[in-house]
């Protein structure tokens, strides 16, 4: 396959970016998206300039450190992660835009590489249970119905790549924010913070700037794991009732 | 593979860290904590709600239920038209009369305009600041543009300010008589009669009721979910609900400008 590239190329942080355009050609529809990447980066390399910079670690679709938005759409037009999206969804000859993640709380460090430590703060703001570490708690010490189980299971998939946040028209961390609300709330261990919790990561999560939720569903689209638009109905009645109590 | 098991068990207990002899092991409970867990942060529930992303939100919600729920009582009311002008002007009077004699003549009203007016302030204001953090959440935008959300759901903003405009207008209109071609208190059924003679009267009313059903398809979902609807019974109940409203209420209040126009108010 041969097609034309518009990457974001900015040198650092406070440099300014443009659009910049490549020609890549023998791309094999078997290609991940980010081999395609290091192709057009061995290429560049070659001549002598820089390669594009983009964040990436486990490339199977379970670290969540990959993003870019490609064509508009965070990941792509596959409902995966970009390490995880193949060349096969793109006809030869097409033309592909690939910009980094946008949002005041994600600067752009290089390239399509951001910082997304905010949603680090936001986790460390309450997204935890205070519990004393050490040797694993005996399995049965705790019995967790098996719908609270799966309801908790289905939140944990958040691998909090961000790319409900580039997606959403205003830049909202709310079906993030979400899923480890929800994740931990379904769980008995869970219950002792229940409050603190959801109270300490909307507070963080409005203070690193993020947008609020105008309930436009781009988040829930875009989600490579799936997590669905109610768990941010969930989130806001959880809120709501935190905030009743306190 | 039973050799498998313990090459795994050794790992899992070679990357745990070892407790360290310098700091004693503590069951849990049985010492003081140097650090005690956080309180709580006080700030009361309306401190608290006006102060983050999702208060504001749910202030909305609440605010503009109140308005929607004015708006079905007024589409229906609007209906009395059809009955001529003792009816719609009996009715009229009966607004004021309402709740005496424990209420003093006409203060059923002002309640009301008091309720509604505080609703209109609230859901305008928190529009303006969660509107102006989103679009500062938001600084650069992507180049490939494509389309996003609904269009009920992109005019939510611009729709609001035309109701506000509307509501303006409208009160000047039908309320005061200042720009109504007669104008005349106590006898709305003669004053909507002349208003929808003209044709910029009946242009405003027939954008603005557009807007309205807009403005309510998502903004009553909107208010379910904002208000934590998860069952999915309800939810199913509210989204189906909000398109509901939305027509009831679009057509109810354009029957009567359409009435006028047609000549069956007259
Ligand atoms: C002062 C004029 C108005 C403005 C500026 C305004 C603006 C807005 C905005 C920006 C939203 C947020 C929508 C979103 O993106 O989710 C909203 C929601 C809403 N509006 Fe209005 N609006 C106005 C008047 C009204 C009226 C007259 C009603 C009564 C029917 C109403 C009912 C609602 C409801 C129920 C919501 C949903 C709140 C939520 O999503 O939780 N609004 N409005
Ligand atoms: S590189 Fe780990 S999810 Fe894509």
């Amino acid at each position: 396959m041969n097609l034309t590239l518009r990457i974001w190329r900015q040198p650092g942080a406070d440099a300014p970016g443009e659009m910049v355009t490549y020609e890549v050609d023998g791309i094999s529809p078997d290609m991940s998206f980010l081999e395609m990447l290091d192709t057009l980066n061995e290429r560049l390399t070659a001549r002598g300039e820089e390669p594009v910079a983009f964040d990436h670690d486990c490339r199977e679709g379970i670290c969540g450190a990959c993003g870019m938005v490609i064509n508009g759409r965070a990941h792509g037009p596959e409902r995966t992660t970009a390490c995880q999206l193949h060349m096969r969804h793109f006809a030869d000859g097409d033309t592909v835009d690939i910009e980094p993640w946008r949002a005041a709380a994600f600067p752009v460090v290089r390239d399509l590489v951001v910082d997304r430590s905010a949603l680090d703060r936001v986790v460390g703001a309450g997204g935890y249970i205070t519990a004393p570490t050490g040797s694993a708690p005996e399995a049965h010490a705790t019995a967790v119905p098996k719908p609270a189980a799966d309801a908790a299971f289905a939140h944990a998939e958040c691998i909090g790549c961000g790319a409900c946040v580039a997606a959403c028209p205003n830049g909202s961390a709310m079906l993030f924010t979400s899923a480890k609300v929800n994740h931990l709330g379904a769980l008995p261990q869970g219950a002792p913070e229940r409050e603190s919790r959801v109270l300490g990561m909307v507070e963080q999560m409005d203070a690193e700037g993020f947008g609020g939720c105008t309930l436009a569903g781009e988040c829930a689209t875009a989600c490579p794991k799936g997590i669905p638009m109610p768990s941010i109905a969930a989130m806001n009645r959880e809120y709501l009732r935190a905030a009743a109590r306190r | 593979m039973p050799e498998c098991f313990p090459t795994f068990v050794a790992m899992a207990t070679a990357t745990r860290t070892p407790p360290s002899p310098t700091t004693p092991q503590t069951a849990p409970g049985t010492t003081p904590r140097t650090t005690p867990p956080r309180r709580p942060r006080r700030g009361g529930l309306l401190r608290t709600l006006w102060g983050s992303t999702i208060g504001k939100k749910a202030v909305m919600a609440v605010s503009g239920l109140v308005m929607l729920a004015y708006l079905v009582a007024h589409m229906l009311g609007n209906l009395k038209v059809f009955f001529g002008p003792d009816d719609m002007n009996g009715y009229a009077h009966w607004l004021r009369t309402l709740g005496e004699p424990v209420l003093h003549h006409g203060w059923f009203l002002w309640v009301v305009r008091v309720v509604l007016l505080t609703a209109v302030v609230l859901h305008g204001v928190c529009a303006w600041q969660l509107s102006r953090r989103d679009l500062a959440a938001r600084p650069v935008g992507y180049r490939h543009r494509r389309h996003r959300a609904s269009y009920a759901t992109r005019t939510m903003r611009w729709g609001g300010i035309i109701l506000a405009l509307f509501l303006v207008w409208h009160l000047l209109d039908l309320t005061t008589g200042t720009v109504n071609p007669r104008g005349q208190a106590g006898h709305p059924y003669e004053n909507i009669v002349a208003g929808f003679g003209t044709w910029y009267t009946n242009v405003i009313y027939c954008v603005a009721m557009l807007a309205v059903g807009l403005h309510v398809q998502h903004g009553f979902w909107g208010a379910a979910q904002t208000l934590g609807v998860t069952r999915p019974g309800l939810a199913r109940l509210c989204k189906g609900g909000s398109t509901v409203l939305a027509v009831v209420l679009t057509a109810g209040f354009l029957s009567v400008p359409l009435g006028v126009m047609t000549g069956l108010v007259e």
